[in-house]
Formats: C-alpha cells, structure tokens, sequence
C-alpha cells in the first residue's frame, strides 16, 4: 500500500511525520520512502542512508529546426500551454511553458520541431536498513514540478514494486505537485496545526482529497497552539483525527538537530503505530 | 511612431487595463495616419497558460514602437518584448488612453524595464 502525506499549509510537519513513520514501520518490515517535495526535498537531513544510485531524470521539449521551419505558424495556434511563439521569421520554444505533450512536434506538417531532451532533476537512491528512500529533487530554476513527480512514481513502479509499504512526502499547497503526488496513493495523511491558517489551508487540502476520491485521515501537529476549531471542523465533517502531536520544546530540539522523535519520545511512538493501524486497517 | 496600449475598451475615452497579458483590448495608435485601432483581446480569458506571451505575440506582430499599460509583462511576456525595438511604460493603470497619451507627450509616465 501506498500513503501519502500531505498537507495545505507548508511547515505543518510533513517531512517529520513521513521520515518517522518510515523508519518507524522499517523496524519490522520493508518500507519505500520517497521525498516527492521535489522543490526543497530535506527527508535526507535525517536518513542516514547509503547511496546506492543516483538517476538523471529527462523530458522531452521541442526545438526549433530553422532550416526546416515554413513558418506557417500552426505550433504556435496549437500550443494550448503558449509555449510556441511566431516572432516575425522566428518561432520562439519557451520550455519553461511546455508541458512535454508532443503535439506540435508530432503535427508540424515540416516536422520542423522534433523533441530533445532537457533535464528535468535527480533521482538519489538510498538504503538504511529496511528502507529504501528515493529523494528527488528538481534543477534548480525549473517551474513544473509535476513532471518530475510523474517519471519519480514510475522508477518507483519499476524499481520497488516488491516493496509493499510505501511512503511519499507530498509537496505543500494543494497545486498540480501536490496532485501529482498524492493521486496514486491508497491512503493521504493530511498534517496540519490548530491555528487559523492551518485550519484554512486543511480545508483547501480536504476538498482536494474528495475530490480524488482517496481515503484520508488528519493528524493535528504542535497541538496546544492557536484554538480547537480545527476539531470542530474535524467534527462536523466527519474526518478521523489520527493522532495528534503535542507542542513541545523538546520535539522542536530534536528535529533541529536531524534527529528522529520516535525514538526519544515514546507518546510519537504511539502516535505513528496509531497512524499505521489506521492507514493499513483502510485497505 | 505607432503606440500600443492595453485598453479595457475601444476609444479614447477607454480605461488603460492594468493587466498585460490578459489584456481586453489592444489600442495602436498610429501617429502619422492619426488612426486608432483596436483588437479584440477577450479571447485571452480563456487561456489558462501563457496568455502573457500569447499577448505579446500579438503586440510583435503589429510592430509598434511603444507600449503603454500598467502592472507591466511578466518575465515571459518581457523576454519577447525584448525582442523588439519596443520602449514600454507602465503605471498608466487608471488612466483614459486619451489621459495615458498625453501623459506619454509630456514624458510623465514610469518607464518599464
């Protein structure tokens, strides 16, 4: 099974709650993690794994065959992403536009625009014990996020579809990125905070989740912050509370310093064997 | 010389539209002829990407000489505009395209980067 974790608001504590739970199930069987925030990806802050490999990832823009080019200017009318421009005698590729569909390309009746390869990010394959944890981590300057996720999933397909625990820490916000990661998972772990902003931005990411039709459960982090309408809200919508973290001084020292909390404090112990039973009593 | 501006109307009398790339309208005005065209830019709504270069892309084709309008392109719009020997003001939010003229004659609006 496949959960991921997610949350609306960024700094509700995905990459802590993801990283435990791992390491914690890899204590007794085989766990995948993967770190799909491709855009800051720190679960490697507190793996201390073993690099097995690292994997170039690729995607397909096309570029511009002058020599070819008639210049008739279909591409740019097709390009439903305005990622092909006719300037004049000229037809400008804007790659940071292209969502790699082919159809220019493919439909240039001077086949004046075959595709390339451009890198897209890094594929980073540790192990530490029972875990298998990918980190994946999109070129610096790159916009799109969710084609990286796309072809993460795939090597994870292909590469640990023996792995029958699976975690992916999911990118903040509830955009494409956070869509691209979360949608193939059987189970999402929303974390958020009891504050105004962490109510809101939950929300956001339940309505997100109903609408992909995945089965979800919430846990409430630095509980004793802010006020308890996050459990109101919880209430009347009917949503498991999984687990909730408690705000302390303590927590916050061991994750500044890379550690990890299940190992020092028994209640997070609980905590995860809760969200655990939970997510694998869904299937 | 031949000026552009980003209209939320036809006419004179037609508030500068802040926007660029999603621009209703676009005004060419040009000087020797004393003629003031427009183009209907409202299809601009519906395009979910890139509507700041598609926009521009239209402006290139016209092949002005100065472009007047508000917040300014965006990095994308910006990077074909730079293509062109085109001199853009911003800031004109508000005002008529009568208004945004005169204040261009008297060298009263911010230039773009």
């Amino acid at each position: 099974m496949r959960i991921a974790i997610a949350s609306g608001k960024g700094g509700t504590g995905k990459t802590t709650l993801a990283v435990n739970l791992a390491l914690f199930a890899a204590e007794t069987e085989p766990v995948l993690l993967m770190d799909l925030d491709v855009e800051e990806p720190n679960g490697s802050i507190f793996v201390e794994g073993v690099l097995q490999s690292e994997t170039a990832v690729y995607r397909e823009v096309p570029r511009w065959d002058q020599s070819a080019c008639t210049l008739c200017g279909k591409c740019s009318a097709w390009c439903a992403y305005n990622a092909l421009l006719k300037l004049g005698d000229t037809i400008l590729v804007m790659p940071n536009l292209c969502h790699s569909c082919h159809a220019c390309s493919e439909l240039c009746p001077a086949e004046a625009l075959p595709m390339k390869q451009e890198s897209l990010g890094k594929l980073s394959y540790l192990e530490c014990g029972n875990l298998r944890f990918v980190e994946s981590k999109l070129d610096i300057g790159l916009e799109q996020a969710s084609p990286l996720i796309a072809e993460s999933l795939k090597y994870a397909d292909k590469m640990f579809s023996d792995i029958g625990f699976q975690i992916i820490d999911s990118p903040p916000g509830t955009a494409c990125a956070m869509l691209s990661a979360v949608k193939t998972a059987d189970f999402v772990v929303l974390i958020s905070e009891p504050t105004p902003f962490g109510l809101h931005d939950l929300n956001l990411a339940v309505e997100t989740i109903r609408q992909l039709s995945i089965p979800f459960g919430v846990v409430v982090n630095r509980d004793g912050i802010g006020n308890d309408d996050i459990y109101k809200y919880l209430e009347q919508e009917g949503i498991v509370l999984l687990a909730g973290i408690p705000n302390q001084r303590r927590i916050a020292e061991i994750y500044s310093q890379g550690g990890l909390l299940y190992k020092a404090i028994p209640e997070f112990r609980t905590s995860l064997d809760k969200v655990l039973r939970y997510a694998k009593g869904i299937r | 010389m031949k000026i552009i501006f980003t209209s939320s109307g036809e006419g004179w009398d037609a508030k500068i539209d802040p926007r660029f790339g999603r621009t209703d309208y676009i005004l060419l005005y040009n000087e020797e002829t004393e003629e003031l065209s427009s183009i209907d830019n409202r299809e601009i709504q519906d395009v979910a990407h890139g509507a700041g270069p598609k926009t521009a892309e239209k402006i290139f084709s016209l092949g002005a000489d100065v472009l007047i309008t508000g917040n300014g392109p965006g990095g994308n719009a910006a990077a074909i505009l730079n293509k062109m020997p085109l001199k853009i003001y911003i800031k004109a939010g508000g005002m008529t395209i009568h208004e945004a003229y005169e204040a261009y004659k008297n060298n009263k609006l911010y230039e773009g980067e």
